[in-house]
């Protein structure tokens, strides 16, 4: 749905995608791992359209919506019902929407309360649901439970689950390799913007091909 | 609003004059901070999300006019609206409505400065979120400044401050007129030429209270908005 | 809370309401430039209400320098200036801009000085000694610099007593460019001098330690006119309720109504219509 041809991104001298070949296909998530500053967020970013390429290309069918969900999302200042209303397309049965996005993501009965006032959780199911009421085909996840408690970081995954069944094609980044092993179909190792080894998740994690791939996931830093 | 009265015997009877003053006080100070914020939220919302040649030449003049001295604000209109003026047959010199043109010259540079500040910082938090929701431009701006509104209401407040507080140019374009464009702060000015000041210092004081009120309800409403909206 | 709709409907109303008084001040309004000596005397506030009852005229009087209100009256921004600085008048005539000059009345000027006295006038009659005397004690003496009649009447008087005080500015001798409350102020403030016409005097309630010390000198005669600016020049001048005014002030009735106004029992104001050389 998504092909990365030599795709390039540079700030100064410093490179932050070298000339990453990447396909993501329909079906389960892919899963983006590797260490702080192996460039994660900014493929997510570019896959999104955020992020200028210096050189290569990113293809995308024009018919798939793209929603994405930040690492640390910024809730507007309103209700989380008018945060999701936000993001809905015109002529929509908003109302009804908005109660069934608020359910998915566990939320029902919140919609009027101040987006704001939410706790770290709550916001990042609210920004799932501000990103899902674009109806995408392709949803980006950029660590999307990074720094919550468990039980936290257990409802997003189900809501990952739930929407991937519903086909929605899923690409996310964590360096939580159990939560990369829970969700993932494939896996996209990367390491200094580049893309080491890119697998189905049980080959990958039952026969990693190259070194950097066994070190990391022995819990070696990867320099 | 003659003899040896003071200022609190005024508000104790209830003085219709003191009451004609006090209303259209808040009349053209209220007006003007409302036309002002018609005119300097967009602009400065504008200023804040676009990028052109000169930008930086426009934030530093914008910024130097939140000082502008009144009285040249005043006599530039009253140039412009005197029958000798380019606008001298709309017949406005010496009207509110000039006063108010006049304060909405003096408060629009205060709330677009203040504005594009507010705006810019927000606008560097949101960016990401509203590129990512796919905004336009004029959605861009119309989400920045409903965001912003509570910290907004500050800068209308400082904007309101100063319209409420001047006295020149509302004396040069008003003409301080008896019953038409007579307010707080030109009586106050009048009180102390005649040398009443007991009364010009209790007219002050009165101005004063009425400042803090407003500010007092503002900021109450800000308070609650930011309750019920986070 | 403020959001851009409640903005917008409150800038909409407040600007009709603004706007409609001076939409309806088109039918019975007229603007007066007048100066700060009449508007502090307290005379308009007594005869515009006789007038406005006899004739439905509401007139908006702007209070500026005798010099600010011709030049006013120049610009089309009043329909009547009615000042007390005759050589200034005539020569706004003679520009063209006013239609034709009426004496209405005269009230005089006196030497307010602090009670101690420094310069030792109090009491005299010759204003020009008194001045001298003033200027030789080098005592601080206050003037209006602000290009009104007072200002100009106090310039005439220090001619005549051959006293350069363009000289002496800086020194003895302060000019303040404000009105006469302002100059008496400072003058109750800084124990000085200072020339002022009786009416606002009277008026006057910060008296403090000040006191009449020279008064009476014919020189000290002040002489109002009031003066039609020409439609001629400015199509917008309201000729017809602007001449009700000037006729007003000059009938029987007017004058009658200038020489009762008292305050504390004071006249303070002669009318003098009559005197068509004054």
């Amino acid at each position: 749905m998504i092909i990365f041809t030599d795709a390039t991104v540079a700030a100064g001298k410093v490179t932050i995608l070298d000339q990453v070949s990447v396909a993501f296909a329909a079906g389960p998530p892919t899963v983006l791992i590797g260490p702080n500053g192996a460039g994660k967020t900014t493929m997510l970013r570019a896959a999104m359209g955020l992020v200028k390429l210096n050189s290569g290309a990113i293809s995308c069918l024009s018919s798939a919506r793209r929603a994405i969900v930040f690492q640390r999302p910024v809730m507007l200042r309103r209700s989380a019902a008018a945060n999701i209303d936000y993001a809905l397309a015109r002529g929509e049965a908003r109302t009804q929407r908005i109660e069934e996005l608020l359910n998915l993501v566990g939320l029902a009965g919140f919609g009027d309360r101040p987006a704001r006032r939410l706790s770290g959780g709550e916001q990042q199911r609210l920004a799932l649901a501000r990103a899902l009421a674009r109806d995408p085909a392709i949803l980006f996840l950029d660590e999307p439970s990074a720094s919550l408690d468990p039980a936290s970081t257990k409802a997003i995954e189900d809501i990952i689950r739930a929407v991937s069944a519903r086909g929605v094609k899923v690409v996310l980044s964590t360096h939580d390799l159990g939560q990369a092993k829970r969700l993932a179909g494939d896996v996209v190792l990367l390491h200094r913007g580049r893309v080491i080894e890119h697998a189905p998740a049980s080959e990958f994690f039952a026969e990693p091909k190259t070194d950097q791939a066994l070190r990391f996931m022995a819990g070696e830093l990867l320099v | 609003m003659t003899g040896d009265t003071s200022a609190l015997q005024l508000v104790l009877t209830g003085d219709p004059g003191l009451y004609a003053i006090v209303w259209l006080s808040l009349l053209v100070s209220l007006s003007a901070v409302a036309c002002a914020a018609v005119i300097g939220v967009p602009l400065g919302a504008l200023i804040a999300l676009t990028r052109f040649p000169g930008r930086e030449a426009i934030i530093v003049v914008l910024n130097a006019l939140m000082g502008l001295p009144p009285v040249v604000a005043g006599l530039a209109i009253y140039l412009l609206l005197s029958r000798s003026g380019p606008l001298g047959s709309w017949g406005l010199l010496f009207t509110p409505a000039a006063m108010i043109i006049a304060q909405t010259v003096l408060v629009t540079p205060i709330i677009a400065a203040l504005t594009r500040q507010t705006v810019e910082d927000l606008w560097l938090e949101y960016r990401d979120e509203l590129a990512a929701l796919d905004v336009g431009p004029i959605g861009r701006i119309a989400t920045l400044i409903w965001d912003a509104r509570f910290s907004l209401v500050t800068a209308l407040l400082a904007g309101f401050g100063r319209a409420a507080a001047e006295v020149g140019a509302i004396m040069v374009v008003g003409g301080n007129i008896n019953n038409f464009t007579r307010t707080m702060t030109t009586s106050i000015a009048l009180e102390t030429s005649k040398g009443d000041l007991p009364l010009a210092i209790g007219l002050g004081i009165i101005l004063i209270m009425i400042i803090v009120m407003i500010n007092a309800l503002a900021w109450t409403a800000r308070r609650a908005g930011e309750r019920y909206a986070g | 809370m403020l959001n851009r709709r409640t903005l917008l409907t409150a800038a909409l109303l407040s600007a009709s309401i603004a706007f409609a008084p001076s939409a309806f001040a088109q039918d019975k309004s007229i603007i007066v430039a007048s100066t700060t000596s009449t508007q502090d005397s307290g005379l308009f506030e007594y005869l515009l209400p006789l007038f406005k009852t006899k004739t439905g005229i509401t007139v908006k009087v702007i209070s500026q320098g005798t010099g600010q209100a011709l030049d006013t009256g120049r610009r089309g921004d009043a329909d009547v200036v009615f000042v007390h600085a005759k050589s200034a008048e005539e020569k706004f005539l003679s520009e063209g801009f006013g239609v034709k000059r009426h004496p209405v009345m005269y009230n005089d000027f006196v030497l307010i000085g602090p009670k101690s006295d420094p310069a030792g006038i109090k009491g005299g009659k010759d204003v020009a000694k008194a001045l001298v005397a003033i200027k030789d004690k080098n005592a601080s003496f206050i003037s209006r610099g602000d290009k009104s009649g007072t200002h100009a009447a106090e310039l005439a008087l220090w001619k005549a007593s051959n006293v350069d005080v363009e000289k002496e500015t800086g020194g003895w001798y302060k000019a303040i460019g404000q009105g006469m409350g302002a100059a008496l102020n400072t003058a109750g403030s800084s124990n000085a001098y200072v020339l002022s016409d009786r009416g606002s005097w009277i008026n006057f309630k910060n008296k403090g330690d000040l006191g009449i010390l020279v008064e009476g000198d014919k020189r000290m005669f002040n002489q109002y006119g009031v003066t039609l600016v020409n439609p001629a020049k400015h199509a917008n001048v309201k000729k017809d309720l602007g001449q009700s005014f000037i006729d007003y002030l000059i009938s029987p009735e007017g004058q009658k109504a200038i020489g009762d106004y008292k305050i504390n029992g004071e006249q303070l104001f002669y009318p003098n219509a009559e005197d068509t050389g004054a």
